[in-house]
């Protein structure tokens, strides 16, 4: 602040501008500074170089062994400390060398807008958790440098060849798979000598009337992954039929999963409807994380409803460290790391050679034949489908 | 004139500017350019369901402001004016009601929401009212509690009525308190976000909700971005007028140093305590439903979310991955950094606000700014232009304070501005007069006046610190979270135990609100302001 603005209103507006400008650039420099030396460990891959273009990185790192750290982007349930799924990680790195710190981007949604939008100069070098409703929009905006792990590639890990065939081209690896199913409270049913419903018709029969809450698809995943399981039951021109019997049937829909499953469902919720939109793994994770301990489920799931919900981890277009990353993709995969995930992520691994849990065999269901549809049929239909529902269901 | 040289006002109102350009408006302007084009402009206006969620916007903005300034008077008025019992205690729980999450607050409120309001736009503006009253107590409660008696008095003698002196004499020179707290609850309700999401009817939007929609689950941030300047446009106009309203009502006024509570008497006494205990009752009762929640569980109450509070492993091999310290402390940490920064820029900038003339002004709505705008722009916007050297700061843990205190920035500034404007300019002529140099006379007469407000300015952006969700979960994060979000975390999960430790955690992170207001409120009894001699 050495020169004093002395002339007339704009000038010494400009003035200050001026002077602020000087500022910020100092206290850039200044902080960058700071960032660099205090916190070495932190967060190194952030002021490292970002503006590398991807054309030349894969040239340049040929030579180096891979080593430092990779910044590992995921989804806001993951993780970030003291499970068994960081344990493992941390084994990566005493064999590797290589530090792996766990970004959180937000819900999936939220992470792969983020990527879409720093795509060629991303945040950090592995994503893990897109999945298959949102997997073609990550491809069109090259989110990620194709890359399938290694040990899939050359056919020593053994993954189901359906979750191969969504990424033909070899653009992510498939890590893990789920089903999005309905759920029913078994108390309440046996309560009333009445059978769960089996199926989508059973739904939308009068026998089951208000008995359905669901979430909405515009703000859900779940909800969305029910909502094209509807449309993978009754096709492109029959949903919208169905879901005008679900409503005269009464289907109550809310926003998001926490309210469906603890504000309305009968078991978790004390609330009114005993079919609630959840997970094929609600039931394992009622037994584990009960209180009191329990050993059988409260839950189930009806299988007819199960669309399969399957996530993809790759490495990040425009990584600056493009070797350690595939590393990283490659651990993702194995057996050490893939084990972990059922009882931390509630996920069935998509290494076919892991074995489950106990829980896992007792009470989760895998439906021989979970509904799915074409990742890039999803993407390109999706806000219609989606303000077709909300005229039909909700206006 | 006593004005301050201009170079101390440039000086004052630097550092506030600076923050907001380099950490508001330069986010902004890099996300409209780069994704606002023709075409997603065209096709935001042409959409139907863009006007619609506009109106529905406005109207339920514009009757929750009403709703909560009329229902907010009386405990403003009775808290500022009365001794009462227990006083630090409502104003800690109301704003605890302010701050907290509202995936919690919601989930607390819906408890005890009779099923037929379930989800209806009554819900809404319930909900509204009751989170916001702290906005009006407090805001309106600062200046009030400092108006001089004097007038009231001498209308009193003359004959006019208890309901008289206020209407006529009380209510007109608070004005300008209550326009800054009608635009604060104006701007909270207009851009309200979790609310709409918990408690509406699902598919009613504000535009808020439009912008993450839009942003996050379709992709879409082209239109997101323009939705977000269509809110942006109609709060500056708001915003504007509020602050030209704010000055045209600002009198200057004898202040009290102290506030000159006194004993209810006589009939006043019911009155006081049924306005003060149903204060209460309505800001407790949800924060009472937190607490039974944590206990219960499908099968019955259980203490056990409690006692197993922080244990590594529920079973054998199975652990949380939320530390609630761990959370505690990181968020306390956060609160610490931006409250510090929030109220230096806020005293900063209340200093220049009130010395300057228009540029002054300009500070002051753009102050506000940050509240108008969606957290998503904001925060999408950080991301893609701190992202090259040197000014690489993405996923730096220090975003998060920063973002946390350009919203806390305005409350400080509202509460600091109303009584800073009241400050009898006599004061500082007769200082002048004394031989005080200008510089001398401000920092005598003004600058002690700055204190108790700027108190209550820090407690409210600590508390939003520790409460804040929307900014932080947006901002890429590393190294642990905050409490709000691991309640969020455990919300979000299948499992008994994981819920009523969610509660656990929000009923934590209550009481921790509660105390932080209480103990602020008890460091302000000391007498703080000069006395006029």
């Amino acid at each position: 602040m050495s020169e004093k603005p002395v002339s007339g209103h704009f000038a010494h507006r400009w003035g200050t501008r001026r002077t602020a400008l000087g500022i910020v650039v100092a206290l850039g420099a200044g902080l960058a500074a700071c960032g660099s030396d205090d916190s070495a460990s932190d967060a190194p891959s952030t002021t490292a170089s970002t503006t590398n273009s991807a054309s030349d990185s894969t040239a340049s790192d040929d030579t180096t062994a891979p080593s430092g750290s990779v910044t590992l982007v995921t989804y806001d349930s993951f993780p970030q400390s003291d499970t068994s799924l960081n344990d493992a990680l941390a084994e990566f790195s005493a064999e590797t060398g290589i530090d792996v710190e766990i970004l959180v981007g937000g819900d999936t949604g939220t992470m792969l807008s983020k990527a879409s939008l720093t795509a060629g100069n991303p945040e950090g070098d592995v994503m893990w958790g897109i999945d298959n409703t949102l997997l073609s929009r990550a491809i069109d905006d090259e989110v990620f440098e194709p890359y399938v792990a290694a040990g899939i590639a050359d056919g020593s890990i053994d993954v189901a060849p359906e979750l191969l065939e969504l990424v033909p081209n070899g653009e992510a690896t498939p890590v893990d798979y789920g089903d999005v199913c309905v759920n029913y409270d078994i108390g309440w049913y046996a309560e009333r000598d009445l059978a769960p419903p089996g199926s989508f018709a059973d739904l939308a029969d009068p026998t089951y009337a208000g008995q359905l809450v669901v979430q909405n698809p515009a703000t859900s995943s779940p909800g969305l992954a029910f909502l094209l399981a509807t449309i993978h039951e009754y096709g492109i021109e029959g949903w919208q039929d169905y879901w005008s019997r679900l409503g005269d049937n009464g289907v109550e829909v809310v926003d998001s999963w926490t309210q469906a499953y603890y504000e309305r469902f009968t078991w978790a919720g004390g609330g009114p409807t005993p079919l609630v939109v959840s997970y094929g793994s609600s039931p394992p994770a009622e037994v584990i994380f009960a209180d009191p301990p329990r050993d059988d489920a409260p839950t189930g799931v009806i299988e007819d409803t199960c669309f399969r919900q399957v996530e993809f981890a790759g490495v990040l277009r425009g990584t600056d460290a493009p070797d350690a990353a595939r590393l990283l993709v490659d651990f993702l995969v194995s057996e050490r790391f893939q084990s972990e995930l059922a009882l931390n992520l509630f996920v069935y691994p998509a290494n076919r050679a892991v074995e489950l849990p106990q829980e896992f065999v007792d009470f989760a269901v895998v439906p021989d034949a979970s509904r799915t549809l074409d990742p890039a049929v999803i993407d390109a239909e999706r806000s219609t489908w989606i303000d077709e529902w909300t005229e039909l269901v909700l206006g | 004139m006593n004005r301050l040289p201009r170079w101390l006002i440039v000086a004052l109102a630097v550092g506030p500017a600076v923050g907001l350009l380099v950490f508001y408006a330069w986010p902004l302007a890099t996300l409209v350019t780069e994704a606002v084009t023709a075409t997603s402009i065209a096709d935001t206006l042409t959409r139907s369901s863009t006007w619609e969620v506009l109106w529905f916007t406005t109207w339920q903005a514009v009757a929750s402001t009403v709703a909560t300034i009329a229902i907010g008077l009386a405990p403003a008025y009775v808290l500022a004016r009365f001794e009462v019992h227990g006083r630090s205690v409502i104003v800690g729980v109301l704003t605890a009601m302010f701050v907290l999450p509202t995936v919690v607050m919601g989930a607390a409120f819906l408890a005890l929401l009779p099923d037929s309001l379930d989800r209806t736009v009554w819900a809404v503006l319930g909900a509204h009212v009751v989170f916001n009253l702290a906005v009006v107590v407090r805001i309106v409660g600062s200046l009030w509690e400092h108006l001089p008696t004097d007038m009231e008095a001498a209308a009193a003698t003359l004959g006019a009525s208890r309901w008289k002196v206020v209407t006529r004499v009380s209510l007109p020179l608070v004005r300008p308190a209550i326009v800054a707290a009608a635009t604060i609850v104006f701007l909270f309700t207009f851009t309200s976000y979790g609310v709409i999401r918990l408690l509406a009817a699902p598919g009613t939007r504000t535009i808020e909700v439009e912008v993450w929609r839009r942003a996050t689950q379709l992709g879409d941030i082209g239109g997101a971005a323009v939705l977000a300047l269509l809110q942006l446009a109609v709060l500056i106009a708001l915003v504007w007028w509020s602050t030209v309203a704010q000055r045209r009502h600002a009198q200057a006024l004898d202040l009290l140093p102290t506030a000159p509570r006194r004993r209810p008497r006589g009939a006043e006494r019911r009155f006081v305590a049924l306005v003060a205990g149903a204060t209460l009752l309505v800001a407790a009762a949800p924060l009472v439903a937190l607490v039974i929640r944590s206990f219960s569980t499908p099968t019955g109450w259980s203490a056990a979310a409690w006692t197993d509070l922080g244990r590594s492993e529920l079973r054998p091999g199975i652990r949380v991955g939320v530390d609630p310290f761990e959370a505690m402390v990181n968020s306390l940490v956060n609160a610490a950094w931006a409250t510090g920064i929030a109220v230096a820029i806020g005293a900063l900038a209340s200093l220049a606000i009130v010395a300057a003339g228009t540029a002054g002004r300009a500070l002051d709505g753009g102050l506000m700014l940050p509240l108008a705008t969606s957290a998503v722009t904001i925060g999408f916007g950080m991301l893609i232009t701190f992202d090259t050297d040197p000014v690489d700061w993405r996923a730096s843990w220090w975003l998060v304070p920063v973002g946390h205190a350009l919203i806390a920035v305005p409350f400080v500034v509202r509460t600091c501005v109303g009584v800073l404007r009241s400050v009898d300019p006599e004061l500082t002529a007769a200082a002048a007069t004394l031989g005080a140099s200008p510089r001398r006379a401000w920092r005598a007469t003004v600058v002690p006046f700055l204190w108790r407000p700027l108190a209550v300015g820090a407690a409210l952006a600590a508390a939003i610190s520790l409460g804040e969700f929307g900014a932080t979960s947006l901002l890429s994060r590393s190294g642990g979270e905050t409490m709000p979000i691991a309640i969020e975390q455990l919300l979000g999960r299948t499992g008994s135990m994981l819920q009523a430790q969610g509660f656990v955690l929000a009923t934590m992170l209550a009481v921790a609100t509660v105390i932080l207001v209480v103990i602020v409120e008890r460091l302000q009894a000391p007498r703080t302001g000069r006395s006029r001699s």
